[in-house]
């Protein structure tokens, strides 16, 4: 078996699913703009960047729903869908220092000792939102923090329950729950809030839940389920099984093997 | 004859007005320019003249470029923003230790490819030097990863042998994540490491970057520590979820910390770049707008003792005919 780091695979998910999500995105964008409904999650519609929308209107022109095409403008405008997502919150200049900023102190002192005329460059620490404590008593909800590269979707939201896609299988997390590190296959995470169930298609990431029930959530792509176009998953399923028999050599025989496993997560995303 | 000697007067009634002026380059090309070819009647102002134009075409251009750096980083700061909730977690649960005891370690320092950004290119450069110095000792290496130009072309002055990669043109496409994650990837492949030091402006504000260190721990050195005991002394605490052994999920996990810390460094100083740059065309546009004043002045001037001299050629010429 081919060894393949953990960011390549991340890379070879996030190419195959961003395949799948530009088409049907813009399909929900222009059936929105004509229909306005607005987008359940989205806080604001922010208008889109005037690079994507020339992207938008060429790659409408040149190509087809097809996703040989998609792919091969996919490293073209990989950046372009991501910037389509109207989730961004247009804001004005902020800045994210907290109020108490900590310092490391040894990290300063051995560098004024060989650097006396500088000042230190600002660590993590000082930029740190403060986490809470951890509680003597188990507390009635969990904190979830979910993040993705361009976007924080939930920042310290309280919930009851989440149920996220671990490559163990799927694991429920309540408040209270021992402290765990779990690495996350394609799959689907579902926020439990009262009567409430919001369930994002995930590509892979991390988990960490902390002793203060506190969890964040790690993951390069999320999709609400409802996004997800089945024709598109049916096609790509049968497109990778295909690839995987005629794979020759290890690299493409585990390109297959991600794409087989992604499109089977979505195929059981949407009917489970 | 008459006329040769007015002539003259001519010019040294021009040379003390010249004089009053506080541009120095000026007063000693308008002079020359005098004095050189005889037959020259009035004094040109073609030198000032051709100045002005040039500097007034600065000012046109610094102005905007000024404006393009605004629109550039109104883009790219929401990016920058919402990028920074991914790396809190990492810190949240490895905590940092920007003064951990490592063998090899790996300033990775990120720098601009344009120039006209103002200082943070040197800022950067200047705490990767002193990071080296930091961590030099007996049996420790340092070595560098540069992404960007302009670093490069500084620290390949004096320490070309410690540069393990340089990566350029990386915002020639939009960032994206995968783009850094195939950089992490890269860097980690070929990059032996038991610490990575990433070095970047952070944006604070529009006119405040905070020159910032981030620090990567290698799986190794993160149990280690662990057993050690401080900071990352609960780390032993957590369960595991998936995969095999600890060891593969600290490292899954180090490389992914990794690429994540790195997107959002690029982003952010990317965003420093183009606030730094703002600022340096502003001052450099409004430099020019108070040099164009100051050569209007000298312009005027030089215009009018050259009709000075011109009438009283005229009227001492007709005063001579008289008689």
């Amino acid at each position: 078996m081919i060894y393949l780091s953990f960011n390549k695979i991340i890379i070879i998910i996030i190419i195959i699913l961003c395949k799948i999500f530009y088409s049907i995105r813009r399909r929900n964008r222009q059936k929105r703009v004509e229909n306005n409904i607005q987008h359940p999650l989205s806080p604001a519609d922010a208008p889109p960047l005037p690079i994507s929308e020339s992207a938008d209107a060429d790659a409408a022109a040149a190509s087809s729903t097809t996703i040989t095409t998609m792919f091969r403008q996919a490293s073209r405008l990989l950046a372009r869908s991501i910037n389509q997502q109207p989730k961004m919150m247009a804001r004005a200049f902020s800045t994210d220092v907290p109020a108490t900023p900590t310092v490391d102190s040894t990290f300063v002192e051995s560098w004024k000792k060989v650097i006396p005329n500088m000042e230190p460059p600002k660590t993590p620490l000082t930029f740190m939102q403060p986490r809470p404590s951890t509680p003597s008593t188990i507390p009635s909800k969990l904190t979830v923090n979910f993040v993705l590269p361009y976007a924080s979707e939930l920042s310290s939201k309280e919930v009851d329950m989440v149920i996220v896609p671990a490559t163990t299988g799927q694991m429920g997390v309540l408040p209270g729950h021992v402290p765990t590190i779990a690495e996350l296959k394609p799959g689907v995470l579902s926020v439990h809030e009262g009567n409430d169930v919001t369930k994002y298609f995930l590509s892979s990431g991390f988990a960490f839940i902390h002793a203060n029930s506190v969890a964040d959530i790690i993951a390069i792509e999320a999709v609400p389920i409802d996004q997800i176009d089945q024709s598109l998953v049916q096609k790509g399923l049968a497109e990778f099984t295909q690839k995987l028999s005629t794979a020759t050599t290890d690299l493409e025989k585990a390109e297959a093997q991600i794409g087989v496993d992604v499109h089977s997560a979505l195929n059981s995303a949407l009917t489970g | 004859m008459a006329m040769a000697s007015l002539r003259r007067e001519g010019r040294r009634f021009a040379a003390p007005l010249i004089s009053s002026q506080p541009i120095t380059a000026i007063r000693s090309s308008l002079i020359a320019e005098e004095q050189a070819p005889l037959g020259i009647r009035s004094i040109s102002t073609q030198v000032v003249r051709n100045r002005m134009k040039s500097v007034k075409n600065i000012q046109k251009i610094t102005k905007a470029m000024k404006m393009v750096a605004a629109s550039k980083l109104r883009a790219i700061q929401t990016r920058a923003e919402n990028s920074r909730g991914l790396w809190q977690p990492f810190t949240a649960l490895l905590g940092d230790a920007p003064s951990v005891d490592a063998k090899k370690n790996v300033i990775v320092t990120i720098s601009s490819d344009k120039g006209l950004c103002g200082g943070i290119n040197s800022t950067s450069v200047k705490i990767s030097k002193a990071i080296h110095k930091l961590t030099a000792g007996p049996e420790k290496e340092t070595k560098y990863v540069i992404l960007g130009e302009k670093a490069k072309a500084q620290l390949i002055r004096d320490s070309k042998k410690d540069i393990e990669l340089s990566i350029t043109e990386l915002q020639k496409n939009p960032l994206n994540y995968t783009q850094v994650s195939v950089l992490a990837d890269d860097i980690l492949k070929n990059v032996e490491y038991d610490a990575l030091r990433i070095i970047f402006n952070k944006f604070h504000s529009v006119v405040s970057f905070l020159p910032t260190m981030s620090t990567v721990l290698s799986p190794e050195v993160v149990e280690r520590e662990a057993e050690s005991g401080g900071k990352l002394g609960d780390l032993d605490s957590y369960e595991i979820e998936g995969g095999e052994t600890k060891g593969e999920i600290l490292q899954n996990l180090a490389e992914f910390q990794f690429s994540c810390v790195l997107f959002n460094a690029v982003l952010e100083n990317a965003c420093s770049e183009q606030g730094a740059r703002m600022s340096a065309m502003d001052s450099s546009s409004r430099n020019a707008g108070e040099m164009l004043d100051r050569l209007t002045l000298t312009y005027n001037r030089t215009r009018q003792a050259s009709i000075t001299t011109e009438l009283i050629e005229i009227i001492s010429g007709a005063s001579a005919l008289e008689g």
